[in-house]
C-alpha cells in the first residue's frame, strides 16, 4: 500500500491540454474522487497513474517514488474498467488468476486467492462460468476482485458504476466503500455522479477544464463551494449578483437586487480582493417556498411559481422574483405548491455564500 | 374461432427468395448438370454420348496423376494459407490498432486492388520477375549480375502471385476480428502484469483467432479452386487441381471428364467448408463483408 502524488503534472494530446498542472496528494489508505464533467482531464489523471498514458511534464510518485517510467506492468496498480473489461474467453477463475500468474503465486495459492476474492465481493463458487454468463453487476464485481487479488498498491476506479442500472448502482456504492474500508487500499475512484463522489470519498478532487477546481472534504466541498463552477456542478445554486455594502469582522452586507440587504456572516465569504461587487451564492434545497401570506424570519420575497418538477419525497421548483428565475428543492409537506401559485420565497442569511466575480 | 395453430408466416420466404431463386438457378441446377454430365461418355474429341456410365468415376479414381494433383493441390493451399496468416496478421493489427485518424483510407487502399482484374495483377509479376524484368533490370544495373536470373515460373512465383492476390482477404477478415476486440483488455492484461508480449499472446491472439480462421478458409478456398495464377506463373510442373479441368475441357474438349473433375473439386472444398463451420460457425465469414 502507497500513497499517491502528483507534482506539477501536465498533458497535452497536440495542441490540447488535459490537464493542466496538477499538485495533489492521495493519502495513503484513502478513498479520492476525481468529480467532473465529461473532458475534464479526470481520466486522463488516472490512465497517468495507471501508465497507460505518460505525462508531458511533471513527476508521479507512488509510494514516494518516482514510477514516470516504470512501465505498466510492473506497477503493481489495480484498474477497474467502466465496461468491466473481463476477459471473455476465460473463465472467472482464470480472469481473477490473470494477475497472479505474473506474480510467482503456486497453483495451490493462486486457487485460494482467487476463493478469497470472489468471498470478498460476495459472489463464491462462480470459478467456472464465463464473463457472458453473469449480469452486469457481477462482472463488475469480478473486475473489482481481479484488480484486488493482486494486492496492488493502488486501486484506480474508472467510473466502474456508471454501466449499472440505478438500484444496483447505489447498491455497489455502498459495497465498494466497504471493500476499500475493509482491505484499506489507497483508492482513486473517477466519476461524473456527484452524488457517488459525495457518499464515498475521504476526499473530492473537483475538475474541470484540466484543472482542479476545489479539493476538500465532501462536506466542504459541498458547503463551501471555491467557485461558481464546483457550486453548480455539486447540486443546484441560485447565483445572484450583489454589491457590497458595508463589511466588518464577522459579517458583511450584501445588496441584492431581489431580496434587498442580506448579512452574510464573514466565514462563508470569500476573498474579494476588494471588489465591490461579487455573487451570491443559495443552493437551491436552502430555498425555501412559503405561502404568500407567510414569514419565517429569513431573508424573503414575493414570486410566482413558474414550473414544478414532482420528484416524489421532494418537488424542484422553478420560481420567478423579480427579473430572475430561481431553483428552489423541498420537500413535500402536503402538497406541492402548483405552477402560476403566488409564494413566498425565503432563505437563511448563514445558509449562502458569497464568491468574487470570475472573470 | 380460431384455432391455437396459425397460418404459417410467409414473409421470412419472399425475403429469402431473391436470394434462393439466384441460388438455385445460378448454382444448384448448373452443378447438377455437371453431376449428370459426369456420366456421359467422351467418344471423340468434343463427341459425347448421354448415359450413365462410371468409367469418368473409375479413371479419376485409378489414374496416379490426378492423385498427384489433389496432393499438389493441397499442399500448396496449405503453404500459401500459413504464409498469408502470417504476412496478413501483421497489417491487420497495424490497421486496428493504429491511431492514425484516416484508418478508412488504410482500408481503402486494402480494397483498392480489387479495382484492376486480378489477371492484369497476375501478369505484372512477368514485369517484376521476369528476364526483362524490374528486379533483373536493377541487378544487372548495379552490376550484381551479368546474365538476367531466372526467377519466374516455378512453385515460387506461383506463390507469390497467390498471396499477392488473396492477402486482401486475409488482412480484411482478421482486421474485423481485432477491431471487435474492447481497447481495455490488453491495457487490463497489461496493469495485471502482463508485457506487451504476454497481453498479446494471452489476450489479443486467442480473441481474434475467429478472423485468422475465417480469412484462412477463405484463402485455401479460393486457392484450392484457381487455374489462373498457375497457368500465368507456373512452369510445366506446378499444375494445380483446376489446371486438370481447365485441360480437360479446353485443350482435350472432354466435356464428361472436365464434369467429373469439377464436381470432385466441388466436394473437396465443400467438405473443407463444412469442417470448419463445425468448429468455428459459418457466419464469422460473414462479418468481414459488413
Amino acid at each position: 500500500m502507497a500513497g499517491v502524488e502528483l507534482k506539477n503534472v501536465k498533458k497535452s494530446f497536440g495542441l490540447i491540454t488535459a490537464v493542466q498542472d496538477m499538485n495533489v496528494t492521495f493519502d495513503e489508505g484513502s478513498f479520492t474522487t476525481l468529480l467532473g464533467p465529461s473532458g475534464c482531464g479526470k481520466t486522463t489523471i488516472l490512465r497517468m497513474v495507471a501508465g497507460l498514458e505518460a505525462p508531458t511534464d511533471g513527476d508521479i510518485l507512488v509510494g514516494g517514488t518516482r514510477v514516470n517510467e516504470v512501465p505498466i506492468h510492473k506497477r503493481n496498480l489495480g484498474l477497474v474498467f467502466q465496461n468491466y473489461a473481463l476477459f471473455p474467453h476465460r473463465t472467472i477463475g482464470q480472469n481473477i488468476a490473470f494477475g497472479l500468474k505474473y506474480r510467482n503465486v503456486s497453483k495451490s495459492d493462486i486457487a485460494d486467492k482467487v476463493k478469497a476474492a470472489l468471498d470478498i465481493v460476495r459472489l463464491p463458487g462462480v470459478e467456472d462460468r464465463y464473463p457472458s454468463q453473469l449480469s452486469g453487476g457481477q462482472q463488475q464485481r469480478i473486475a473489482l476482485a481481479r484488480a484486488i487479488v493482486i494486492e496492488p498498491d493502488v486501486l484506480l476506479l474508472d467510473e466502474p458504476l456508471s454501466a449499472l442500472d440505478a438500484n444496483l448502482r447505489e447498491e455497489m456504492r455502498v459495497e465498494l466503500k466497504a471493500i476499500q474500508h475493509r482491505i484499506g487500499v489507497t483508492s482513486i475512484f473517477v466519476t461524473h455522479d456527484q452524488s457517488e463522489a459525495l457518499a464515498m470519498s475521504d476526499k473530492i478532487i473537483v475538475m474541470s477544464a484540466g484543472k482542479m477546481q476545489q479539493v476538500g472534504a465532501p462536506e466542504e466541498v459541498y458547503n463551501s463551494p471555491a467557485n461558481e463552477f464546483v457550486a453548480n456542478f455539486l447540486g443546484a445554486s441560485n447565483i445572484l449578483d450583489v454589491t457590497v455594502t458595508s463589511a466588518d469582522n464577522r459579517t458583511i452586507v450584501v445588496q441584492t437586487p431581489q431580496f434587498g440587504t442580506i448579512t452574510v456572516p464573514r466565514a462563508r465569504v470569500a476573498d474579494l480582493h476588494g471588489a465591490k461587487t461579487g455573487r451570491l451564492v443559495v443552493r437551491a434545497e436552502k430555498l425555501r417556498l412559503l405561502e404568500a401570506t407567510a414569514h419565517d424570519g429569513g431573508v424573503s420575497a414575493p414570486g410566482t411559481v413558474e414550473a414544478v418538477d414532482y420528484q416524489g419525497q421532494i418537488a424542484r421548483y422553478f420560481v420567478r422574483v423579480g427579473d430572475a428565475q430561481f431553483q428552489a428543492m423541498n420537500m413535500i409537506d402536503g402538497r406541492p405548491f402548483e405552477a402560476g401559485t403566488g409564494v413566498q420565497v425565503a432563505f437563511n442569511p448563514q445558509d449562502c455564500s458569497v464568491l468574487p466575480i470570475e472573470s | 374461432m380460431s384455432g391455437p395453430d396459425r397460418a404459417p408466416d410467409l414473409r421470412p420466404w419472399f425475403l429469402l427468395a431473391p436470394a434462393l431463386l439466384s441460388i438455385i438457378v445460378l448454382v444448384v441446377i448448373p452443378m447438377s448438370f455437371i453431376l449428370v454430365y459426369s456420366f456421359y461418355e467422351n467418344i471423340d474429341l468434343a463427341v459425347d454420348r448421354a448415359a450413365f456410365q462410371f468409367s469418368n468415376w473409375q479413371e479419376l479414381f485409378r489414374d496416379k496423376y490426378y492423385h498427384v494433383a489433389i496432393w499438389k493441390t493441397l499442399r500448396l493451399s496449405v503453404i500459401v494459407t500459413i504464409l498469408a496468416a502470417v504476412l496478413g496478421y501483421v497489417p491487420a493489427y497495424f490497421i486496428a490498432m493504429t491511431r492514425f485518424r484516416h484508418r478508412w483510407l488504410l482500408l481503402l487502399l486494402l480494397i483498392l486492388p480489387f479495382w484492376v482484374s486480378f489477371i492484369i495483377r497476375t501478369l505484372s509479376w512477368i514485369h517484376i520477375l521476369g528476364n526483362q524484368g524490374a528486379l533483373n533490370g536493377l541487378f544487372e544495373w548495379l552490376g550484381l549480375t551479368d546474365a538476367p536470373l531466372s526467377m519466374m515460373y516455378n512453385e515460387t512465383t506461383v506463390i507469390i502471385g497467390f498471396l499477392h492476390v488473396f492477402l486482401p482477404y486475409m488482412i480484411l477478415n482478421v482486421y474485423v476480428s481485432l477491431d471487435g476486440i474492447d481497447d481495455n483488455l490488453e491495457p487490463a492484461a497489461r496493469t495485471l502484469g502482463a508485457t506487451p508480449w504476454q497481453a498479446f499472446r494471452e489476450v489479443t491472439l486467442p480473441l481474434s483467432l475467429p478472423g485468422l480462421a475465417a480469412g484462412c478458409l477463405l484463402v485455401f478456398v479460393l486457392t484450392g479452386g484457381s487455374y489462373v495464377t498457375p497457368l500465368i506463373l507456373g512452369g510445366p510442373n506446378d499444375y494445380l487441381f483446376g489446371n486438370l479441368i481447365h485441360d480437360a475441357v479446353v485443350s482435350e474438349l472432354n466435356w464428361p471428364m472436365g464434369a467429373t473433375l469439377s464436381f470432385t473439386l466441388l466436394v473437396m472444398l465443400g467438405l473443407i467448408v463444412v469442417i470448419y463451420s463445425r468448429f468455428m460457425g459459418i457466419n464469422q465469414l460473414a462479418k468481414a463483408f459488413r
